[in-house]
């Protein structure tokens, strides 16, 4: 006779909304970690975009991403004609704010070169940029739709195609536009500031700055020996794409990252202390029919196995209830909230473990409470 | 009641105290008192008297401060615990009644009686038998899928009662057991543990005040502070 699953069945209802409370709890866990993934996923996202095998940034900068790099736009010029480069583009970075439909958006822009490296992998609709202006990629997040059109500057750009999942490591939006276009957007000057500038006798500044060009090597080379023969160039420096995302994660994301990281393992600590009090409620609770079973002869292992099945029970109802919560929620928050299954299967061991652990508090009590217990009226 | 066969319960010069030095209460001093089987023995006295602690040493869940007890031929305590295991020998050898009944309240009926069986390795199938069987000695095998808290107080009484008999223990303790019923019902459960102690060559001890059921034991134990007044 399993006296766990009687039990549970007894006060149902009482279990249910503690299960309930736990998976809530764990649920936010969950989400916590699944943030955390995200934030590191969306800081990479659009490093990988280009599916690049090394960056060639300003020299001494850890750019584009980390640091700002801004080196002449023949840069790709003479990185292509390096023997172990196969493909180059040139590509640059900037945020913008604008309205649209009279709601402030946030875009993260990127100028590239339609045709080569830079541009994204794929577009969930529409299509690829075709025309040399004022057409433009979005991501899905930025709600923008098809054919909308958005104010960007001085111009007006139409929405072509839609990529998902393309964010910065702020959270924004990626927008992607022609290189010229990119260019005039960052470096066009308004024309009150163009003129007072004309006005000062300040020689126009060349407009042909990139911040980075993205590098394909050719089938074969080391991706390594072509940084070394970039760093020939004294004002250039190559990372490496492995480079490039440590870069993003150990300084872009990574007070975030540890921010939420931390946060993480308290709300764990948290919820350890949660169960424990619950499994040790729920153990007092029982204190006279502990009594009675040990006055009837049960001996310790069934009484033990009481309390451990019903921790058991509460810790996988309420990680599988909290799971189901944030695989059903996670589309809602606004930053991407990746559930991975490894992630999922450590916290799932880990409030397993901690539940038979927290039960260890309520088993001590109930192997203390004495068979005598059940004869007080 | 004089008597020639072996006493189930043998109780010599047992004393219980509580406390050290001058804290120290003597609970029960020297008790020494015999139940043989087939009888139904009162154990009286005033609150603080010591019935619960006696009721609670014979159970074997309290330990002596020193003196000689034998449970169904077997010594159980001389100076210290003789018996290895004494939650085996209260799960074979004694069964208990209490005042609430002390049901489990997350199983019915029939499966609060078979719980024990199934304690004492009894198959479910054949425990779930016996279960039935005793409830319908007790005629209330109509109510053996209902929760404790569904039952009358005299249901709730006859598959406590049921439950204490379940392992056919040769020494049933009831503490308080017609405290809770009328007189009509109080008189129902006496007649039940005198046909229990008959049938099944048993002896039924039960601590009580309830004045109702005075005249109903085969001995009556008074205890005053601590000590032992026989009446026949």
């Amino acid at each position: 006779m399993n006296l766990a699953a009687h039990d549970i069945r007894h006060n149902l209802g009482r279990f249910s909304l503690t299960c309930l409370g736990l998976s809530l709890l764990l649920g936010l866990v969950l989400s916590m970690v699944g943030i955390y993934r995200g934030l590191v996923e969306e800081a990479l996202s659009l490093s990988r975009a280009p599916e690049a095998d090394l960056w060639v940034v300003e020299a001494g900068k850890k750019g584009p991403f980390a640091e700002s790099s801004r080196i002449p736009g023949d840069t790709r010029e003479i990185i292509a004609s390096l023997s172990t480069v196969a493909a180059s583009g040139s590509i640059t970075y900037q945020s913008v704010e604008t309205t649209h439909n009279e709601k402030k958006i946030r875009l993260y822009m990127v100028g590239y070169e339609p045709g080569r490296p830079g541009e994204p992998a794929n577009t969930i609709a529409g299509r690829f940029i075709t025309r040399g202006h004022y057409e433009m990629l979005a991501d899905i997040k930025s709600g923008l739709s098809l054919g909308e059109e958005v104010r960007l500057g001085r111009n007006t750009f139409v929405v072509v195609g839609l990529t998902q999942n393309q964010v910065s490591s702020g959270g924004d939006p990626v927008a992607y536009i022609t290189l010229q276009d990119a260019q005039r957007l960052q470096f066009e000057l308004e024309p009150p500031v163009a003129r007072r500038e004309a006005e000062r006798g300040t020689a126009p500044a060349s407009r042909d700055i990139i911040n980075a060009v993205v590098v394909k090597v050719a089938t074969g080379a080391n991706p390594e020996r072509v940084v070394q023969s970039v760093s020939r160039w004294k004002h250039l420096t190559g990372l490496s794409q492995s480079i490039q995302e440590d870069i993003l994660i150990k300084s872009v994301v990574d007070k975030s990252r540890r921010q939420i990281g931390l946060f993480t393992v308290v709300l764990l600590a948290v919820s350890s202390v949660i169960i424990s009090l619950l499994i040790y409620t729920m153990t007092m609770d029982k204190r006279r029919e502990i009594a009675t079973l040990k006055l009837i002869g049960a001996p310790d292992s069934i009484i033990v196995g009481l309390i451990v099945q019903e921790a058991v029970a509460m810790a996988v109802i309420g990680f599988s209830l909290g799971a189901l919560l944030i695989r059903l929620t996670k589309n809602y928050f606004p930053r991407q909230v990746i559930l991975m299954p490894e992630d999922g299967l450590s916290l799932a061991c880990a409030v397993l473990i901690l539940c038979v652990l927290a039960s260890g508090m309520g088993v001590r009590l109930a192997l203390k409470i004495e068979p005598a217990v059940a004869l007080g009226g | 009641m004089s008597n020639h066969r072996m006493p189930l319960v043998n109780i010599q010069n047992l004393s219980k105290s509580f406390g050290q030095g001058d804290a120290q209460v003597d609970a029960l001093k020297q008790i020494s008192l015999q139940v043989y089987p087939g009888e139904v023995v009162g154990l009286l006295g005033p609150s603080g008297s010591g019935k619960s602690t006696l009721l609670n040493i014979i159970g074997c869940i309290l330990e002596p401060s020193s003196g000689r007890m034998e449970l169904d031929g077997q010594l159980v305590y001389d100076g210290g615990w003789r018996q290895k295991d004494l939650r085996r020998l209260r799960l074979d050898s004694i069964g208990f009644i209490f005042q609430f009944h002390n049901l489990l309240p997350f199983l019915n009926a029939a499966e609060n009686i078979a719980i024990v069986l199934e304690l004492a390795k009894v198959s479910p199938d054949a425990a779930r038998q016996r279960a039935m069987d005793l409830l319908k000695y007790l005629q209330v095998e109509h109510r053996s899928e209902t929760a404790p808290s569904r039952l009358s107080g005299g249901e709730a009484q006859r598959v406590a009662i049921a439950r204490a008999l379940a392992n056919k223990p040769r020494i049933i303790l009831a503490d308080e057991p017609t405290a809770a019923l009328d007189s009509e019902r109080a008189g129902v459960v006496m007649d039940l543990f005198r046909k229990v102690a008959a049938e099944q060559n048993a002896t039924v001890l039960v601590v009580t005040h309830d004045e109702k059921i005075f005249d109903r034991f085969d001995q009556t134990f008074y205890l005053r502070d601590g000590k032992l007044v026989q009446d026949d």
